[in-house]
């Protein structure tokens, strides 16, 4: 027990003692006032930040003038709806100061084809392999699945055309066909699916499943009527986004499908492409037109893909 | 024979000797055996730990969902053993509602409620879905509030109305038992009096077994009630009888706010 008294001389020396050296880490304050130059400080940090942002964005506001100003005047009716032109149109058609005849339908008709077909055999393997991932968090086997998942996801494309040509042109099709592009593309479609597939599965609450189950609901359905649902938005999001990647894929096409200057929806034949024809009119002096009208078409596409993707996602979360 | 533990004559379900453990020692229930008492109210409370919810969720197997767990013992439910049961059929016979509310969020108020049936792939006409609807939504007295939204999410709803959907979904099975796992924690003081008031109500038709860190709780609503320490049952009786003279020293430690 302390005496009144005695607590009184305590409290009284705490307060003189504290006050004390709160007046000296005023004056030390006082003594460094340099608030000026912190506020420069912070002004020059905002201003290089300022300048890096604008840098970093100038590229791409530049790509999408750069494709608008010499893409443009392309675009018309006949531009989706009619096959390339051969070069003596186009040759003819630029020597009169015309604009060049005919279109992209071969190559945007053989990209949803094989975009297509690529979803079909992609999307059902890779969300069942992020399912299973999900599924068995820690375990030895979804261990070495998640690492080959990122080992696939850094192969270059053009191996994987080279894959897909040995596999699929020399071995099923016997000759160059949208099945083997279908093929390439859809190998670079999973790990993009399943990785999204097992985060956004991570993201669904457990007492859902649990719902589920305590409903008497056999696993399968509670996976497919419970959890898929549930992760509707998240699902989409990936596929839209491995859809949107694959659309601009080049190099594998090159090595699997050749091109086609015809449109053509048989799967066992040789089929163009968008990202194919851009090519194509690359090496011909007479369509460089079209290499920026294609251009533009292919990114506009890609983005809105992109845009859509982040609307469902805002959409449901 | 343990005075500790109450002997329930025609016992809706009965647990013999259950043991269940994480992994190759780690008991989380060491030999329970209990009787539970047919149309009434079935607390168990204890410390968090000490294994009730663990219990519980061994009553309808749903600890089996998780890996590792080796359970030892017996669950009879009106003398048939659960482990003769499908889970399907025994998770139909005997109902559980979750500490959080958790509706399925993709589905309306009135897909919530028939759940149970359309996920299991039952054919029902509109008219038998729409009258299991009515009913469990009346049960829960939720009918009035939602009646004009039931196509709508149930996402809307407070806390207390999805618990009460949830209730309904689960009733809408008719189950001969209900697991309640600590169903008012999440919820105001409001909607937990409702919940509390339901529960009583619906004892005449069904027997609850009520998991709550709530000691309160227990004693407003429950009949009988088991206290629980680091695994073991260490008493089960009369709730009433509990409360005011307690037998065994550690459930006196834990009522009187001693640990826990």
């Amino acid at each position: 027990m302390q005496s009144p008294q005695l607590s009184m001389q305590l409290a009284k020396s705490l307060f003189v003692n504290t006050h004390r050296s709160m007046n000296k880490r005023k004056a030390l304050i006082d003594e460094k006032d340099n608030s000026n130059w912190r506020e420069r400080k912070s002004k020059l940090f905002f201003g290089t930040v300022v300048v890096l942002a604008t840098l970093t964005i100038s590229p791409i506001l530049l790509i999408v003038y750069e494709l608008l100003a010499k893409g443009l005047k392309q675009i018309n009716f006949d531009f989706f709806f009619k096959v390339a032109p051969d070069t003596l149109q186009a040759m003819t058609a630029v020597r009169n100061g015309e604009i060049i005849p005919g279109g992209i339908a071969n190559g945007i008709t053989g990209t949803l084809l094989m975009v297509v077909v690529a979803s079909v055999i992609a999307i059902p393997v890779s969300l069942l392999i992020g399912i299973f991932l999900y599924e068995n968090q820690g375990k030895k086997y979804a261990s070495l699945i998640r690492g080959l998942t990122d080992i696939l996801q850094g192969v270059p494309s053009v191996v994987l055309g080279l894959i897909a040509y040995i596999w699929i042109v020399q071995g099923v099709t016997k000759g160059f066909s949208a099945l083997a592009g279908s093929v390439a593309l859809a190998i670079m479609m999973l790990p993009l699916i399943i990785r999204s597939t097992e985060e956004t599965m991570k993201m669904i609450p457990i007492s859902i499943k649990e719902a589920g189950a305590a409903l008497g609901v056999p696993y399968h359905k509670i996976i497919l009527k419970v959890m898929i649902p549930s992760g509707f938005s998240g699902l989409m999001t990936g596929i839209l986004l491995s859809i949107s990647r694959v659309l601009g894929e080049t190099a594998p096409l090159m090595l699997t499908t050749l091109g086609s200057t015809t449109v053509n929806f048989n799967i066992v034949k040789p089929t163009s492409a968008v990202p194919l024809q851009i090519w194509e009119f690359y090496n011909n002096p007479n369509m460089i037109d079209l290499v920026w009208s294609s251009s533009l078409f292919l990114m506009a596409f890609v983005l809105t893909l992109n845009i859509i993707a982040k609307r469902i996602s805002m959409k449901f979360s | 024979m343990n005075d500790k533990i109450l002997q329930i004559s025609n016992p809706v379900l009965s647990i013999i000797d259950l043991s269940i453990s994480y992994g190759e020692d780690k008991y989380a229930v060491k030999n329970v055996s209990a009787d539970v008492k047919r149309n009434a109210i079935t607390a168990i409370m204890g410390p968090s730990g000490c294994g009730k919810s663990t219990l519980l969720r061994a009553i309808n197997r749903m600890h089996e969902l998780y890996p590792n767990i080796h359970t030892k013992g017996e669950i009879k439910l009106n003398e048939e053993s659960i482990y003769d049961m499908s889970t399907t059929k025994l998770r139909r016979k005997i109902g559980m509602v979750f500490q959080r509310p958790n509706p399925f969020p993709t589905m309306s108020i009135y897909e919530n409620v028939i759940a149970g049936y359309s996920l299991n792939g039952s054919k029902l006409k509109k008219s038998e879905k729409d009258e299991i609807v009515e009913s469990s939504l009346t049960d829960v007295g939720l009918l009035d509030e939602v009646k004009d939204s039931l196509n709508k999410k149930g996402n809307f709803l407070s806390g207390g109305q999805q618990q009460r959907l949830c209730i309904a979904r689960t009733l809408a099975f008719k189950p001969d038992v209900i697991l309640m796992d600590e169903p008012t924690s999440a919820l105001d003081p409001l909607s937990t009096a409702k919940i509390e008031d339901l529960l009583v109500e619906l004892k005449a038709h069904y027997s609850i077994i009520l998991v709550t860190h709530n000691m309160s709780q227990a004693a407003r609503i429950s009949d009988n009630a088991m206290f629980m320490y680091l695994g073991e049952l260490v008493e089960y009786d009369k709730t009433k009888k509990m409360f005011t003279n307690p037998k065994d020293s550690r459930t006196e430690g834990y009522l009187t706010g001693k640990f826990g």
